[in-house]
């Protein structure tokens, strides 16, 4: 091997390997492997060749070398338009070399059927390069055989591909090869680069500015070719069939034209296929191992059992498989699904199952949608329509509270009216009722409510009772808060906030009498005893006893008497007063005679119907807060060591020796005599505000802070036979008529109610209650109405005494 | 003393049964057991006293009602469709194509027809209770296809809907209609009894804000009920059943539009065609026989007065105008015996064409027209529900196009003492103006009084001077007194009313209050709107 030739071999083997790898860098390879071939050209001349004769190949390469410079000049411009204008500088033998391509086209497509067609004859003529180019590169393959007929160069070389390779053509080693067998960095080095063109890693655009390109290994300079001028590019473009694949190498300033085989790989990478066109993707399969019976086992492993028993799951499977057969469920299973409409028929025939309608009995039928009003048509009139406000409010609303569940509006024609959004919601909301609102049977009441009014006897018809308000006394100035009427009824006595009492006559509304005490007055009650002329007064923590100094003078005179005559006070109990004569004559003057001391402010005072016992009750809650005096002893006692509960009221039964003390819950009576708990009355209040005891006795009303006022039987039972919430608020005095069915309740809403209370004789007749007159006139003053009530012993009068410093006479 | 008795044991301890436990019994899921609900009619029940039952917060079902539950041959059904759709998640989730077309193929369904039977044991009690399964097929008639509502259904309701449509044009028995913003409320008294429903207006609804698998499944009950109903009116009235047209052969052109057997079908829509009957001569109507009764005249004014009204307008030609509504338009007009006829584009089976000279009414939804035949009537669409409504063909001036309607009021308000009843156009217009008279006359009437008090005050002045003047009676108003009288005596007696009886009495004079305060606020503004109108007027003719 020369070593030219070894280096244009190394030079394609260059290119071979970069070549695959991509366009750019097989663009260098081919100028490298180019470069060799000038290199080459100039190295001809030397006598390098051991074998002159027997080495075709360098024969080849020398009588090729013009021809495949100017090929390559000529070629490199047609490759593609981006090189263009720097083929446009270059110069060299295109018109020669054009003539030879051609000359080597015409050669390659005579030969081209013949080729075909009979291979072993070529194979005889020139087999080494025939068999191997055969299959890929039959453009270059006829042109080399061309070649080598022309040089009559017949003897079979013994070569390695490489070397085939490059024998017929050593410039176009840009060309890729299959690289298969040998290594191919065995010839690559670095310094043996630059056998071409020994610029090195210099940049050729430094050579821009000079006619040459760089230099040849013996330091000469290597010129660049000529440029070929506008025209002879023009007409080489039209003329030469090579000219779009043909591009300049700038490193060696020629023209490469690329090869078919280049072009080939070009495409092949632009198709993103393998490069190699022998590499095989699907290589058939050879089956090595399965034909060919080993007769030893690969492992000396014992076979197992199952493998030559049949296997059991497998015979249960195969088994079912039968059975599902046999039983035809295997051809329902493919069977395709019938198309099956909905079928409708009569299905309500004349017999009825009974034991479905019994069963419906019980049955809740669902209400029915409720059905549109006016307010839901699409023209409704214009006073269903919400104002402004209605919408806003509507709008605020939540969708459960709202009475529509839409907004009315008016259109005014039928093609105005859009699509109702709440549809469907509508339809749903609906579905869920039906299957998730619980139902429950329930009697519509169609009842009239005149028919729950209880049918009573009218009022006219139960006279007389006071009706009118006929006379109002003025001249307290706070409330007044008590108020007590003579045994004769010609005048009373009221007791106020403004620490004074007052005697006024009844029917004339005059006021005879002003009796000033120290504290506000809490309560005032006439002495019952007619012989007498004697109040008691409740102020402050004193029980004054005052003559009023009214009515017949005789019974005043008496009453002086009778109460200078009692004998000094003994033997009270500790602590439950102190009594003492008025001596002040400034007081007695007034009407002052007697008083008691008490530990505590007097809330209440009640004397015994005979006028002897007084019962004091005191306002703040106290162990003891029960007192009671004996007048005509002027003794004191505690009738009640401790009482647990705190007593609201206390009254004297009016005949029989009998206590009724009101605690808040309930009112109890003891029996004065025995000294015992007579009956325990069940008010079902929760405040007791007052009480009060027919005169004969046996019934006792009790008014109580929740306006609710008790009638008590105390023969029926001891809960209330009637309980009458008719009151407005707190009920702050109830009383009976001593003479007519009649009992009152004053209340805090300004009203004294009169009622009708008849109780009869006969113990099987429930006493009868009949509301006759609603009594209006006092004013309301901070929160309190009417605070006291008395009725007329002989007359069916009553006087309040309002907090409105007023006392009213009703007739 | 006899065994004590355990608590828990009776009474509403064991007639009731909490949802959780009837689940628990029933061995269903919550989804399942409603659905179960919906398709057997069950619903939770209210116990008198629910501690009793088992405590406040929980839905309770009636122990029977739960056990009847458990028989349901409809549980198996469940149970194998679930297993069902885990074979076929199975198959899709495997990707065994083949098997998956096996379990498809093997998709369990379920017949209701029992279900119905049981839940109506007699074919009235079906028709009572069909106010919900027709709105509810009308509603997804309208429905688009999709994922939530499948097209068989939808179709089918379509289909149901149609048919039943056509049933009351055929009978006849359609009693009131309403166009309300909701849509288009009917009632028709089919076999005695009174069924409403209610049409959406043809816009597209979506129904894909609500639980779409608790409304298919009650329409699917609602479609094998209303199927079976549509059979039982169809052959008990002699009509073929699915329906047939009476008709050989559909128009030529609607042929044309749509092939051979869908047009007959789409000639059912249309509800202007008669029906195929069973048996041909029959008699419409039986005749009422004479009776020498004195009652017999009444029976017989009250049938001829019906059947006036059936035949409301069986001597009209109706052409709808392409805006109109076509659909319950056709409806309405078809129950009272018109002839009705659309432009023929807009739907097929157009029995005229609008310049048939025959034509007695045009219906019309817009303002103006381009061009008018003199001999019809060209009346707004309102028209023909009030005339239902009135039970008379009423005066067409006053829907007229263009004119201002008068109020359309719904037909199913029931006049009521004390409730509110709105004026008629009339009356209101007469009253705009009799109070623009009124109020003239007034102003007219007032100013001398006005001058005389002035009168007076210049008298005022003059000294008094003792005398003693002849007394004059009090005038004492009886019937005011016997009023006050009776009304104070009322009062006293409503104190006594007993407590149990006061919350009723109370309640129900709340609810009266209520109501006045309704009518009031409604008289009010109508006060208004007549003074407002008033105004206008005035301002107008000025």
């Amino acid at each position: 091997m020369t070593g030219a030739k070894k280096s244009a071999k190394k030079a394609l083997q260059r290119s071979k390997t970069p070549g695959e790898l991509g366009g750019k860098s097989k663009n260098t390879s081919e100028k490298k492997a180019i470069q060799g071939k000038s290199k080459i050209q100039k190295a001809a001349p030397k006598p390098l060749f051991e074998e002159d004769d027997s080495d075709a190949s360098s024969v080849l390469e020398d009588s090729e070398d013009p021809t495949s410079s100017e090929d390559d000049g000529a070629g490199d411009e047609a490759d593609s338009s981006e090189l263009e204008f720097e083929s446009d500088a270059d110069s060299g033998k295109e018109e020669l070399d054009q003539g030879d391509i051609i000359e080597d086209k015409e050669k390659n497509e005579e030969n081209g059927g013949p080729e075909a067609e009979k291979p072993e004859e070529e194979l005889e003529d020139d087999g080494v390069s025939m068999t191997f180019w055969r299959a890929d590169e039959e453009d270059f393959n006829l042109k080399s055989k061309v070649d080598l007929k022309k040089n009559k160069k017949k003897e079979p070389l013994e070569m390695s591909p490489q070397d085939r390779d490059v024998k017929p053509n050593g410039k176009r080693s840009a060309s890729p090869r299959p690289s298969a067998s040998k290594d191919e960095y065995e010839f690559d080095s670095s310094d043996e680069e630059d056998l071409r063109n020994t610029i090195g890693n210099v940049p050729i655009e430094w050579y821009d500015n000079y006619p040459h390109l760089g230099y040849d290994v013996n330091g000469r300079r290597v010129y660049k070719p000529v440029r070929e001028d506008q025209l002879d590019y023009f007409l080489k473009k039209m003329d030469d069939p090579t000219f779009w694949r043909t591009v300049k190498d700038r490193m060696t300033g020629q023209n490469v034209v690329l090869s078919e085989a280049d072009m080939d790989l070009i495409n092949r990478l632009e198709k993103g296929k393998n490069p190699d066109p022998n590499m095989e993707s699907y290589p058939k399969f050879e089956d090595l191992y399965s034909h060919e019976v080993m007769i030893h086992p690969l492992t000396a492993r014992p076979e197992a059992k199952r493998s030559f028993i049949p296997s059991l799951h497998e015979k249960a499977l195969v088994g079912r498989m039968v059975h599902l057969i046999k039983s035809g469920v295997y051809a329902k299973c493919w069977k395709p699904k019938k198309e099956e409409g909905p079928r409708y028929y009569n299905l309500w025939t004349e017999d009825e199952d009974p034991s479905l309608i019994r069963r419906l009995r019980s049955f809740i039928p669902a209400p029915k949608m409720k059905l549109p009003g006016h307010e839901e048509s699409y023209n409704p009139p214009e006073e269903y329509l919400f104002t402004p406000e209605e919408e806003a409010e509507w709008h605020n609303q939540d969708p459960e509270e709202r009475k529509l569940n839409f907004i009315p509006r008016k259109y005014s024609s039928l093609r105005q009216v859009p699509g109702y959004s709440g549809f469907v919601q509508e339809r749903f909301e609906r579905c869920l009722d039906l299957y998730l609102c619980p139902r429950q049977r329930k009697m519509r009441m169609n009842v009239n409510p005149d028919d729950l009014i209880p049918e009573l006897p009218k009022p006219k018809d139960l006279h007389p009772f006071p009706a009118f308000c006929s006379v109002v006394y003025k001249g307290h100035t706070d409330h007044v808060r008590s108020v007590s009427m003579e045994n004769l009824g010609q005048f009373f006595a009221s007791g106020s906030d403004d620490c004074s009492v007052r005697i006024w006559e009844t029917l004339t509304g005059r006021c005879f009498n002003t009796i000033q005490f120290e504290a506000p007055v809490k309560w005032v009650q006439w002495c019952p005893n007619p012989a007498i002329a004697l109040l008691a007064v409740a102020s402050g923590p004193y029980v004054h006893f005052v003559n009023p100094g009214v009515g017949d003078k005789v019974v005043l005179t008496n009453t002086d008497v009778i109460l200078e005559s009692l004998p000094e006070s003994e033997g009270s109990a500790k602590g439950s007063g102190e009594w003492s004569v008025v001596t002040d004559e400034d007081l007695r003057k007034q009407g002052h005679r007697l008083r008691v001391h008490h530990k505590f402010d007097v809330a209440q005072v009640s004397w015994h119907a005979k006028g002897d016992y007084l019962a004091v009750l005191y306002g703040s809650a106290s162990t003891t807060s029960l007192i009671i005096h004996q007048l005509s002893l002027r003794r004191s006692q505690n009738p009640f060591s401790k009482f647990n509960s705190v007593i609201s009221r206390v009254i004297f039964h009016p005949t029989r020796p009998h206590l009724f003390v009101a605690t808040q819950t309930v009112v109890r009576v003891y029996n004065l005599v025995k000294q015992e708990l007579q009956k325990k009355l069940l008010t079902n209040c929760k405040y007791v505000s007052s009480i009060a005891v027919h005169p004969k006795g046996d019934n006792v009303i009790a008014g109580s802070f929740e306006a609710r006022l008790s009638w008590f039987d105390m023969d029926l039972s001891t809960k209330p036979y009637k309980a009458m919430k008719y009151h407005d608020s707190a009920i702050r005095a109830v009383t009976f008529h001593r003479k007519y069915p009649l009992f009152a309740s004053a209340s805090d809403d300004g009203t004294v109610i009169v009622a009708h209370g008849m109780v009869y004789s006969d113990l099987l007749q429930n006493p009868l209650i009949v509301p006759v007159k609603v009594l209006r006139g006092h004013r309301r003053t901070n929160d309190l109405g009417v605070l006291d009530c008395t009725f007329h012993p002989t007359q069916p009068w009553i006087v309040s005494a309002g907090a409105d410093a007023t006392l009213r006479l009703y007739t | 003393m006899g065994i004590q008795k355990r608590k828990g044991t009776a009474g509403a301890a064991t007639a009731f049964v909490s949802r959780g436990k009837a689940i628990k019994k029933l061995q269903l899921s919550l989804k399942d057991f409603r659905r179960l609900c919906i398709l057997k009619g069950i619903y939770p029940v209210e116990p008198r006293n629910k501690n009793k039952a088992g405590g406040q917060l929980k839905t309770y079902y009636l122990a029977k009602d739960i056990r009847f539950l458990a028989h349901e041959p409809i549980i198996t059904k469940f149970r194998a469709m679930k297993i069902f759709a885990k074979k076929l998640r199975r198959a899709i989730d495997k990707r065994m194509k083949e098997k998956e077309q096996t379990v498809r193929n093997n998709e369990p369904t379920y017949r209701l027809d029992h279900i119905v039977k049981e839940r109506y044991p007699t074919f009235i009690d079906a028709i009572r209770d069909l106010d919900d399964a027709l709105s509810m097929c009308f509603l997804f008639a309208t429905l688009p296809k999709s994922g939530l509502y499948k097209s068989e259904i939808l179709q089918l309701c379509r289909k149901l809907s149609v048919e039943f449509m056509n049933y009351v044009v055929e009978s006849r028995s359609l009693m009131k209609c309403f166009i309300s913003i909701k849509g288009f409320y009917y009632q028709a008294n089919i076999q005695g009894q009174t069924v409403t429903w209610v049409v959406p207006h043809g816009f597209p609804q979506t129904g894909d804000d609500v639980d779409a698998r608790i409304m298919t499944t009650f329409t699917e009950f609602y479609v094998t009920l209303l199927g079976f109903i549509n059979y039982k009116l169809y052959t008990n009235s002699n009509l073929v059943y699915p329906p047939k047209l009476a008709i050989e052969k559909v128009n030529a052109r609607d042929e044309e539009l749509c092939d051979g057997e869908d047009a007959k079908d789409d000639y059912l829509e249309t509800l202007t065609t008669a029906l195929k009957t069973v048996v041909k001569d029959m008699d419409e109507d039986a005749q009422i026989d004479n009776f020498d009764d004195v009652d017999a005249l009444g029976v017989h004014q009250s049938a001829e007065a019906d059947r006036c009204f059936r035949n409301l307008f069986s001597k009209l030609k109706v052409f709808l105008n392409r805006e109109v509504p076509r659909e319950p338009f056709t409806f309405v007009l078809r129950c009272f015996g018109a002839q009705v006829s659309w432009d023929a584009y807009v739907f097929p089976g157009a029995a005229f064409d609008e310049k048939d000279t025959s034509i007695t009414h045009h219906i019309v939804d817009r303002p103006v027209l381009s061009h008018k035949v003199i001999n019809r009537y060209y009346v707004q669409p309102q028209w023909v529900f009030d005339c239902v409504n009135a039970r008379r063909l009423l005066p067409v001036e006053e829907y007229f196009p263009g004119v201002e309607l008068p109020p359309h009021l719904s037909p199913f308000v029931e006049r009521k003492e004390g409730a509110y009843e709105p004026l008629s156009k009339e009356e209101m217009t007469r009253r705009i103006e009799e109070e623009n008279e009124d109020r003239d006359a007034d102003q007219v009437e007032r100013q001398p009084p006005a001058k005389k008090a002035k009168k007076e005050v210049n008298e005022g002045p003059s000294p008094k001077k003792m005398s003693v003047k002849k007394g004059k009676p009090v005038k004492v108003d009886i019937d005011r007194a016997e009023k006050m009288m009776s009304a104070e005596e009322k009062k006293l007696a409503v104190m006594m009313i007993p407590k149990k009886d006061k919350r009723l009495f109370d309640s129900i004079n709340k609810k009266k209050k209520m109501e006045k305060r309704d009518v009031n606020r409604l008289v009010k503004k109508r006060e208004e709107i007549i003074q407002m109108k008033r105004k206008n007027l005035k301002s107008g003719s000025r």
